[in-house]
């Protein structure tokens, strides 16, 4: 470093060169590797828990190039990793190597959506009874703050689930897939396929909306189904 | 109440069931304090459960004490919500920066030991310890670069700090292993030169070697045993301060819980076969 020693200059060098091939002025280049290798590989490490399936779908060593794009262009903006990946689906989506691959985004999300559902905050069941009480359809439900409404144009939940360890592949189909993906009150993290219809209920639910005008219409009863089944309902008002 | 002097084991869940069939088999749990401030779910449920018959104890990696920059207030808010919840027999971080304006680095990077930075740090631990109304252990660091800028000893540095301070020291016994490996200095005499007196709690890990042309440079990888140099050092170490709180940290290249147990008892072995005086 030339001129008088300055702490802020000087991070601020070691930190543009953690990108770059080369390192900051009068650092031993090996030395300075170093670092540069473990702030890159643990990112990446990091991404690659969050995202499994992509890491499988595109292969680790692509996966790991692809990682430290995303990494210096999107670093983790609080030093909370768990809550780091919001963006990465969008990036797949525009990240050109990857055309050829369009529903990846869409796993992408849902890996996201079970990375959000484990760490949701908790909340305590409601009492089933309560649904028998009142007209249904004004009925408002709470469901857990890990519940989440997940779709896509792509068979990408089948994907997902083909990729899975010990997973058996077989034919894909072509059409769009939903799922709810949430946590139990018991810690697991479940992903339940959904019917259009279904998806769209759970979405107008978590939007807010009374059960009545949530089903549009159609058969609310395989949703409230697997909502009780797994104590997803935290509350049951009108 | 402060930390058992006894050996702990960093947290992961892998080992959970493992831990709650052998209560006893370690004294006290390190967990990073970043892995646990998701809302709710399985971690903080595991971590509640431990401590029922564990001492705790959390270690930040997030706060960037060694930063020319003002401490993240945001930060140092969840640390402040995470303490309040789960209520640790101690709380440390590191003598390191880990961030860069809004860009977090998930790493523990070197800084030059001078005046300017002394007080910077001094500044951030007196917030850090203010913040959360606690009293903070603050770790040597493993390092791979050294700067010509430095004009005071990192012993000498650690030992204002505390003074200044008034923080508690973490002494990582492989981390002064892998420093004077890699620097060429010789690793009895930096810890006949650390503040033992100051010391509330000792870490313990593996590392990798890495071989270079002008000799071999040591990765503090936490993915291996701890090294038998190691050992030595952190034998002649207890043999000065008396028995205290050993954790042994093993974060990547996981064992199976008897490896991890087992590497515990060797430091019960050693903790138990010094003389107990503390004065130096």
């Amino acid at each position: 470093m030339t001129g008088p020693f300055d702490h802020a200059t000087l991070q601020a060098r070691f930190h543009a060169a953690l990108w770059q091939t080369e390192p900051p002025e009068g650092l031993d280049p090996r030395r300075f590797a170093v670092y540069r290798n473990n702030v890159q590989h643990g990112l990446c490490r990091a991404l690659a828990t969050r995202f499994p399936v992509i890491e499988r779908l595109v292969g680790a060593e692509f996966f790991a190039r692809m990682a430290r794009v995303f990494a210096a262009a999107h670093p983790p903006a609080t030093p909370v990793l768990l809550a780091w990946g919001k963006d990465f689906a969008a990036f797949l989506e525009t990240f050109p190597p990857l055309a050829g691959l369009p529903y990846l985004p869409d796993v992408a999300r849902l890996e996201w959506a079970r990375g959000r559902a484990y760490h949701a905050a908790d909340a305590p069941v409601a009492d089933p009874a309560r649904l028998g009480h009142g007209d249904p359809a004004r009925l408002r439900l709470t469901l857990a703050p890990s519940v989440r409404a997940w779709a896509s144009r792509w068979p990408a939940l089948s994907i997902w689930r083909q990729n899975q360890p010990g997973a058996v592949a077989a034919p894909l189909g072509q059409a769009p897939e939903q799922a709810l993906v949430a946590r139990t009150p018991a810690f697991s993290v479940i992903v339940e396929p959904l019917t259009p219809d279904g998806h769209a209920t759970l979405a107008a639910l978590l939007a807010g909306h009374p059960l009545g005008q949530a089903t549009m219409g159609t058969d609310p009863t395989p949703l409230l189904t697997l909502l009780l089944r797994h104590g997803l309902i935290t509350a049951i008002g009108d | 109440m402060p930390l058992p002097p006894h050996p702990g084991v960093g947290f992961k869940p892998d080992h959970y069931a493992q831990i709650l069939r052998a209560p006893g088999a370690v004294r006290f749990i390190e967990v990073h304090a970043e892995n646990y401030m998701g809302a709710g779910g399985a971690p903080h449920a595991m971590l509640d459960r431990l401590h029922a018959d564990h001492a705790l104890s959390v270690h930040g990696v997030g706060l960037s004490i060694g930063g020319a920059g003002p401490l993240d207030r945001d930060h140092l808010a969840r640390l402040k919500t995470l303490l309040a919840r789960h209520r640790p027999e101690s709380f440390s971080e590191h003598l390191a920066w880990s961030s860069h304006g809004a860009a977090w680095l998930n790493d523990l990077l070197p800084l030059p030991y001078t005046d300017q930075t002394l007080e910077t740090i001094c500044t951030h631990v007196d917030q850090v310890q203010t913040a959360l109304g606690t009293r903070m252990l603050l770790e040597n660091p493993a390092t791979y670069l050294t700067f010509p800028e430095s004009t005071w000893s990192e012993t000498d540095f650690l030992r204002q700090i505390a003074r200044r301070t008034g923080c508690g020291l973490l002494l990582d016994v492989n981390n002064v292993f892998v420093s004077a490996t890699n620097h060429g200095f010789d690793a009895r005499a930096y810890l006949s030169a650390f503040p033992l007196d100051q010391v509330a709690e000792i870490h313990l890990a593996g590392h990798e070697v890495e071989a270079l042309p002008e000799g071999p440079l040591l990765i503090d990888s936490h993915s291996r045993p701890v090294a038998d140099p190691v050992w030595s050092l952190y034998a002649w170490a207890v043999s000065r301060t008396g028995p205290l709180p050993t954790l042994i940290e093993w974060d990547n290249d996981l064992p199976d819980w008897p490896v991890l147990r087992a590497e515990a008892g060797r430091a019960e072995t050693i903790l138990h076969g010094v003389s107990h005086d503390r004065a130096l």
